[in-house]
């Protein structure tokens, strides 16, 4: 009895296991040809060809770039605090990835079904302040520390209206769990009656992974690299994975709450015999798109005019429309019945 | 082990290989990398010049103000999370007592907001 206890229990840590690594695997991958799709696709946008080089259609410069990267030494400035200083890149890889746990790929492909899917995901994502904070602090460098004051001041302020337009969705859905969130979009996906609550988590997600036009933190022209300017090598190589892969698993947020995670546009013939984890992939590379298209597209904006979106518009705005959408379900007896469980 | 808690061991063994991971990566470039260090190359970047002062100084008063704005809120939003998963259930009580915490919440917002802490310049 025991040892088949012990066995199945081995068993099971094995599969999880590999289940694991089936996700980091390919995720990894991802943010790999995501920074190649980024310049190639800015390089089109703006007339150039982009790296074209290395492979065909330099379909090896990812890894060109992280085998230099790899060969390079490892900068450890006099003044930092040395282990604060190596761990912060760790941190924010480490919490790009382990948010992945609980994306439902397709119906039943999760590796951790959790109940309160949502909930670890805005803890995991807001988690990843920490990472920015102690780069910016352990460097001991002037540009490092303003450019973490920045970017965590703009993290939470974002993260606030992020949360409130969550709200809306859960009081659509009356549960926490990712699965119950698509599978309540069988008959609409959320972005279409809770449209605007969808822009602003859109450009959110943008604020919240410093991309442009919110990229401020990095601002080139002021800042150098922001909060990670005395990183190099490998060190350097964490934060850039972790930024793609926080990006990645942004997109995959949006998916999920508001364009119907692995469910299929129409659920009419041709479209639904494509299985679950194609649609699913698909429609984060149309965000992902989106993210690409906006950094080639829009200026940056300036601090003031960034904090104010944030406080004086997107948090207004989104808690109204958690009083109005609240009050429209109560009113026309549409509420979710509470799950059981 | 508890049903409930058997679902949080992916989580436990994910965090583990990310963090294992992630050491291999850093641990990477100093097998791999030569490390040469010298005065020159270990200060902190600024401009070529010799830092002019300590970096940990102080910082302008409205982060602190932002991080404190962010607590308030983001709390706020931690009491929502149960009340919007379970409004089908509570009804119309539940519905105006949260509204009664929102307006309470709001008539500070709208204070801070007066007073001007939500300015930049």
């Amino acid at each position: 009895m025991i040892d088949l206890l012990t066995h199945s229990y081995v068993v099971n840590v094995a599969w999880i296991l590999a289940q694991i690594l089936m996700v980091i695997g390919p995720l990894l991958i991802a943010v790999a040809y995501l920074t190649l799709a980024e310049r190639r696709v800015i390089g089109f946008m703006q007339l150039r060809k982009g790296p074209n080089v290395v492979g065909p259609f330099g379909l090896f410069q990812p890894f060109a770039d992280a085998l230099k990267l790899m060969a390079k030494e490892t900068i450890l400035p006099a003044g930092a605090n040395k282990v604060v200083f190596l761990f912060a890149p760790m941190l924010t890889f480490i919490l790009a990835i382990v948010a992945w746990a609980v994306i439902p790929f397709g119906e039943g492909l999760v590796i951790a079904d959790i109940n309160v899917g949502i909930l670890y995901l805005f803890a995991i994502s807001s988690l990843g302040v920490y990472g920015v904070i102690m780069a910016g602090w352990a460097s001991n460098s002037k540009y490092a520390f303003l450019g973490a004051l920045r970017s965590a001041a703009q993290m939470v302020s974002y993260e606030v209206s992020m949360g409130l337009v969550i709200i809306n969705v859960l009081l659509c859905v009356g549960s926490l769990n990712l699965s119950a969130i698509v599978e309540a979009q069988r008959d609409m996906w959320f972005a279409l009656p809770l449209l605007p609550m969808f822009v602003v988590f859109f450009i959110s997600t943008l604020a919240e992974t410093n991309r442009a036009p919110f990229d401020l933190p990095e601002g080139e022209s002021e800042l150098v690299a922001g909060y990670f300017v005395e990183y190099s090598s490998m060190s350097f190589a964490l934060f850039f994975l972790g930024e793609y892969a926080n990006m990645i698993l942004m997109s995959s947020m949006t998916v999920v709450l508001f364009m119907g995670g692995w469910l299929p546009p129409f659920d009419i013939f041709p479209l639904n015999v494509i299985p679950g984890p194609i649609w699913f992939i698909l429609k984060i590379m149309l965000v992902l798109f989106v993210f690409l298209w906006v950094r080639a597209t829009t200026p940056r904006y300036r601090y003031d005019q960034l904090m104010r979106l944030g406080w004086k518009i997107f948090l207004p705005f989104s808690l109204l429309y958690v009083v109005a959408t609240a009050g429209f379900l109560l009113a026309t007896d549409r509420l979710p019945t509470i799950m059981a469980g | 082990m508890p049903e409930f808690l058997s679902e949080y061991l992916p989580i436990a063994i994910f965090i583990a290989i990310a963090f294992g991971l992630s050491a291999a990566f850093v641990a990477s470039a100093f097998i791999f990398g030569n490390q040469r260090p010298d005065d020159e190359k270990m200060a902190a970047y600024e401009c070529g010049f010799d830092a002019f002062e300590d970096s940990r100084r102080q910082f302008d008063v409205r982060f602190y103000l932002v991080a404190i704005l962010f607590i308030i809120f983001d709390l706020e939003v931690a009491f929502l999370f149960p009340w919007a998963v379970s409004l089908g259930g509570i009804g119309l009580f539940g519905f105006w007592s949260m509204m009664v915490f929102l307006a309470v919440l709001t008539i500070g917002f709208i204070y801070e907001w007066k007073k001007g802490a939500l300015e930049w310049e």
